[in-house]
């Protein structure tokens, strides 16, 4: 008994359609190597600062005033973007554009903090091995804000130009992933440089 | 095997001795797993039904055939008795030629640059202390302790018919040890690619009785001898003037140390890190003209007259 | 519910009518526009294979010039500057620019077909990762043409490699070429995996896709994860060398062990990535040319992934002398030597398959089957070098050398050229020589093998690497000059290959659909393929749809001349990861010239900063953010967003 088997659907979306579509799993691949590649910037720290007599650690005790709140900033900016996104899902357009806006507001305030932040330093990236890591890696994650903020700009722009319904949504939803995964990254890299001191790593 | 000194299938010392069944436990089941498996692939190629191209290819049919897997099973076993031994040889060996066996009986530095080897050895004082070059000597039958330091890349500190490698690195001090079985001399070479003069960065090292050993070693503490012709005179202020602005000559006020030490820098038998035997042709010929012989050392060429030469040769003479 | 947003697709059979219509859908133009904007699939990959070809060529003569050097002791053909950039730039060439393009190249060529599908799932990407690997590779040969070469081997350590040790523009050049070239394996990695994942036929499950396609999937997962390691490391080398930093500098708090672990959390699951699709390709050759089907697919499939799982814990195995505690040693040891076991299975899955088969002795047989020799002669030397005691004498000795090149030849060349006869047909259309065939197997078989096996000897009599030159009276000369020896007939053999695709593009015989009689769906459409792969979807019912009828895998028949027709737009369907059920309608981009810009503009930013001109690199950025802004943008033709309403749809499509 021979069966032809034809595979002959009924129904199937057109293009990219809610958070179906290649778009997402492109941007997942893409986070996949950016984690990678910040988890090789981690480990070069906790690497250098167990390899290193001691003294390797330029700040004991890194002030937190500033970066506590900035790092607070950051993540409350990754719930305004979903809430902006959750606009776009219930075809709120209004609450997608105040949610869009506000996160690239914040977010451009976490980088102009970070960057006094960054002044406000005893030492230049030149100073030491530890200074070197501390300016890339801080340097490496504030290079993904600043993609990360084109992106919710670009959002912006095309909500503004209508472009989103709840249906075709993908690039929205993959910029907004793209956000919270900046945005958890840097949890990763302020827990390591301002919190594990504390914890007495490297002192 | 004195044709090959290099050759690390025969061995003189404890951890080369102790590495070297496990090489050839190694070398003989990778030759007999090559052997198995071509004669295995040659008794399936003879089964061949056809030969030629692609219209060779439509003239035997498909078939499904046997589902085969007993084959992986078969191959899995085959492969992992030998895998196990060799394992478990490879921890007890890790074991035995990681540390010595006990105390040594003797610990030195020794310094890898570019492109050359620098060995020290520590006495009960400064003045017991005293620096050489590309020649270690160490008492026979003995641990002896090696402490390997980098001072500008990265080298491999290799006699492999005492022991394995063990790689110089800046910023961090590794620990190899030697203990030879007989007396003799025993070829070193640098293996971690270091620049233009990788090839050429030899040393030796002399294993020698007790006795011996301790002459050597009081010989070494000695001050250059005080020049004793007019020559050798104004050999030395050559050596001072010129050789002084990288090399030490103690006993006098050559002191610098981006280079050997030449205190004694005819009691060795090669010059040049391996690359020339010490004999007073290639002793100034090398000194004239060290970017022929190793091109890129750090070295440079030295302009002399016959009369600088002449003059250089009689001092070198005296550093015994 | 708009009906532009959900459709039931049309079925049909393969008639001329809709061959019609999807070649005028997916034909690039013709001339240079097309040449420069195409995003075929079957294009690129043939520029893959020949740009890679070009890559070898000039690695070959790179090695044959070192070996006329080694021929005797105390040759002074070369200075060892030119022999130091000679080794390193063989070293890169062969290993970053010909042993892994070569093999994008042939997956991005067959993966579609083998897939059932009309292309990859990014298309303007695949064409992005094209450019960027030529641009790279031409950045890294200007440096070596004009003398600035990498100097520091392909593993690069520090501190050799760092500004006080090596002044020259040489390592600048190759840390911006690599992290240049990591752009493109990135972007290559992400287009496969998700191609693998989204892009299959109805039907073709997990349990049914190729072996090369399992082999070229996971290598590319380890690309995706391990090539960042690399990338920053090269980056920290080159911010190290000229502004100033100190990542890698022992003076400063830095470690120069940190490089080697960096490079090696890459260079090892790398050294597989190289492997792990040749060997596939030899899983799903070998079985066509025995007349069977593959002995033990599951096995061999699960065992790809077991290597490179395996394969990321074992980077520490090239960093046994550097003086790492020996528990550590001993764990790494035990780990590289327990890697042997899933490349046995592969190994005897393929004895096993020749041996229950009826083999037909072809020269595209004679490569897949003599790699099973030389994959073993180099898995066994590579587990010599597992066992920590005795790797501390043969690491960094010629035994090595001899190593990587049972390995790298071995497992990478032999298959590649095994494929090159096998798929030529379904390229070009033509057959290859099979008489000219057997001479270039043999003399590359015997050449290799003369110039390498020897060298095994060699190692072992202690001879080290990198060396420029050596001494006589050590033992070394004989060796040394048969290996000289069998390195030239080596290059005759493949310049034997070079006149055969050559002669065989004009004078080869008409091939035909399926020339080989073998089973996977490539081989179901004309030789060379139609730009759209396939008129109709194929519906796959078993791993062999060609020889359903002739197995007796499943009464099911796979569905090959009816299928769902997709003709609205450059359409594919998306399947789901598991099942491949059809899930979704995807429009595919069209031709582009945005991936060039982007590649243009990239190039422009990497020579900026390699020459410090600060305007040439914001220049080179606007290009590519505006290029990328362009080729983001939300289209109606994607159905990226909302379409007009229904009225306005229906006048655009006619």
């Amino acid at each position: 008994m021979v069966d032809i088997v034809l595979a002959a659907p009924r129904d199937l979306p057109v293009g990219p359609t809610g958070r179906k579509g290649l778009g997402s799993w492109g941007v997942a691949t893409l986070i996949a190597t950016e984690a990678a590649l910040f988890s090789y910037l981690l480990f070069s720290y906790f690497y250098d600062g167990v390899a290193t007599p001691k003294g390797w650690l330029l700040e004991p005790s890194p002030s937190l005033k500033l970066a506590l709140p900035n790092t607070i900033l950051l993540l409350l900016s990754s719930g305004v973007a979903w809430w902006g996104e959750h606009g776009i899902l219930t075809g709120r357009r209004g609450r997608a554009l105040w949610g869009f806006g506000i996160a690239f507001l914040m977010g451009t305030v976490f980088a102009i903090v970070q960057w006094y932040e960054w002044h406000a330093k005893p030492f230049h990236f030149g100073s030491s091995n530890y200074a070197s890591l501390y300016f890339v890696t801080t340097g490496f994650h504030m290079a993904h804000v600043l993609i990360g903020l084109l992106v919710l700009a670009a959002l912006f722009l095309w909500t503004v130009l209508d472009y989103f319904s709840p249906r075709r949504r993908l690039s929205v939803t993959a910029g907004v992933f793209y956000w919270h995964f900046v945005d958890v990254v840097w949890l990763f890299v302020f827990t390591t440089y301002y919190i594990t001191p504390y914890l007495g790593f490297g002192r | 095997m004195s044709a090959t000194p290099l050759a690390y299938l025969s061995s003189a010392g404890t951890r080369a001795d102790i590495t070297l069944p496990l090489t050839y436990l190694t070398l003989i089941i990778s030759i007999i797993v090559c052997v198995v498996i071509t004669w295995l692939l040659w008794r399936g190629l003879r089964r061949a039904g056809a030969r030629g191209g692609a219209e060779a290819m439509r003239s035997i049919p498909v078939q499904q055939g046997d589902n085969g897997v007993r084959w992986i099973k078969f191959g899995l076993w085959l492969s992992a008795l030998p895998l196990l031994v060799t394992l478990v040889w490879t921890m007890v060996a890790l074991a035995k030629v990681a540390a010595p066996f006990g105390q040594p009986a003797l610990t030195l530095d020794v310094t890898g640059h570019q492109w050359w080897w620098e060995a020290v050895y520590h006495g009960a004082g400064p003045s017991e202390t005293f620096r050489t070059a590309n020649e270690i000597h160490i008492p026979v039958g003995v641990p002896v302790q090696v402490r390997l330091h980098g001072a500008d890349v990265i080298h491999s500190f290799w006699v492999p018919k005492l022991a394995g490698k063990t790689d110089t690195i800046p910023g961090q001090t590794n620990t190899s040890w030697l203990q030879a079985r007989q007396p003799g001399r025993y070829q070193g070479q640098c293996t971690e690619y270091c620049g233009f003069q990788h090839a050429h960065m030899g040393f030796e090292v002399v294993a020698e009785s007790r006795d011996d050993f301790e002459r050597w070693r009081s010989h070494q503490l000695q001050p250059a001898p005080a020049p004793a012709s007019d020559a050798q005179q104004r050999g030395m202020q050559l050596v001072v003037y010129r050789c002084g602005l990288c090399h030490t000559v103690r006993g006098t006020s050559a002191g610098a140390r981006y280079a050997p030490d030449l205190t004694h820098l005819m009691s060795r038998r090669l010059i040049a890190a391996g690359a020339l035997v010490n004999n007073p042709g290639n002793l100034l010929g090398w000194i004239e003209h060290p970017q022929g012989v190793k091109p890129g050392s750090l070295m440079p060429d030295q302009f002399l007259s016959g009369q600088q030469l002449s003059d250089l040769r009689a001092y070198l003479e005296t550093l015994q | 519910m708009n009906p532009a947003n959900v459709r039931t697709p049309s079925v049909g059979p393969v008639a001329e009518a809709l061959e019609h219509r999807l070649h005028s859908l997916w034909e690039s133009p013709p001339g240079l526009a097309g040449f420069f904007s195409t995003v075929d699939h079957k294009k690129i990959g043939i520029r893959y294979i020949v740009t890679a070809f070009v890559f070898l060529v000039l690695g070959g003569i790179e090695a044959l010039t070192m070996r006329l050097q080694l021929a005797g002791p105390d040759r002074t053909l070369l200075t060892p500057n030119q022999y130091d950039q000679l080794f390193s730039t063989h070293g890169m060439t062969m290993i970053f620019l010909y042993a892994s393009p070569i093999l994008s190249g042939f997956s991005n060529y067959l993966w579609p077909l083998l897939l059932g599908s009309r292309d990859m799932a990014f298309p303007r990407l695949n064409a992005l990762s094209y450019w960027i690997y030529l641009a790279a590779g031409i950045f890294l040969y200007v440096g070596f043409l004009t003398g600035n070469g990498p100097n520091d081997g392909w593993f690069n350590y520090v501190p050799y490699a760092a500004r006080d040790y090596n002044p020259g523009l040489n390592e600048d050049f190759y840390s911006l070429g690599m992290v240049f070239l990591g752009v493109s394996v990135t972007i290559g990695a992400a287009n496969f995996i998700v191609t693998a994942m989204r892009l299959r036929a109805p039907g073709m499950s997990i349990n049914r896709i190729p072996i090369l396609v399992w082999g070229t999937l996971t290598a590319n997962v380890a690309n995706l994860i391990v090539v960042p390691a690399v990338s920053l490391a090269f980056f920290m080398l080159w911010m190290d060398r000229q502004f100033g930093t100190h990542f890698f500098d022992a003076g400063n708090g830095g470690q120069p062990l940190l490089w080697q672990h960096l490079f090696w959390i890459f260079g090892h699951p790398w050294v597989y990535a190289i492997v792990l699709p040749a060997m596939g390709m030899a899983s799903d050759a070998l079985p066509v040319f025995c007349r069977r089907p593959l002995v033990g697919y599951s096995v061999v499939a699960l065992s790809t992934v077991a290597t490179m799982i395996l394969g990321f814990g074992v980077w520490v195995h090239h960093m046994f002398a550097t003086g790492l505690p020996s528990l550590g040693l001993s764990f790494f040891s035990g780990a590289s030597i327990a890697i042997t076991v899933p490349s046995a299975v592969a190994v005897f899955a393929w004895l096993a398959t020749i041996r229950l088969g009826r083999p037909v002795t072809t020269t595209a047989f004679l490569f897949f089957s003599s790699m099973i020799v030389l994959f073993v002669i180099g898995g066994v030397s590579g587990f010599m070098t597992a066992s920590v005691p005795v790797d501390w004498q043969l690491t960094d000795t010629y035994f090595v050398v001899a190593h990587i090149h049972y390995v790298l030849i071995g497992i990478n060349v032999f298959p590649v050229v095994g494929a090159v006869y096998f798929w030529f047909p379904k390229m070009t259309g033509r057959l290859m020589d099979e008489r000219l065939g057997r001479w270039n197997f043999w003399t590359m078989f015997i050449g290799f093998n003369v110039a390498f096996l020897p060298m095994h000897l060699t190692g072992l009599l202690g001879m080290p690497r990198r060396v420029y030159t050596y001494a006589d009276g050590m033992g070394w000369d004989t060796l040394n000059l048969i290996t000289s020896i069998g390195s030239l007939v080596l290059a005759v053999g493949v310049l034997l290959l070079v006149v055969n695709v050559f002669r065989s593009l004009k004078h080869g015989a008409v091939a035909g659909d399926n020339p080989w009689d073998a089973p996977t769906l490539e081989w179901s459409v004309s030789s060379p393929p139609p730009p759209y792969n396939f008129a109709v979807i194929p519906t796959v019912a078993s791993r062999h749809p060609l020889w359903e009828g002739r197995l007796e895998e499943t009464q099911a028949r796979s569905s090959l001349s009816r299928g769902m027709e997709l003709k609205s737009g450059k359409e594919v369907i998306g399947t789901t990861s598991l099942d491949a059920a059809p899930d979704i309608i995807l429009e595919m981009p069209g031709d582009t010239f945005a991936p060039l810009c982007v590649a243009i503009g990239m190039a422009l930013t990497f020579a900026g900063l390699l020459l410090k001109s600060w305007a040439c690199v914001w220049v080179g950025g606007v290009i590519v953010a505006l290029s990328l802004l362009a080729w983001l943008w939300p289209r109606r033709k994607l159905r990226e967003r909302e379409p007009e309403p229904a009225g306005a749809v229906e006048s655009a499509h006619g």
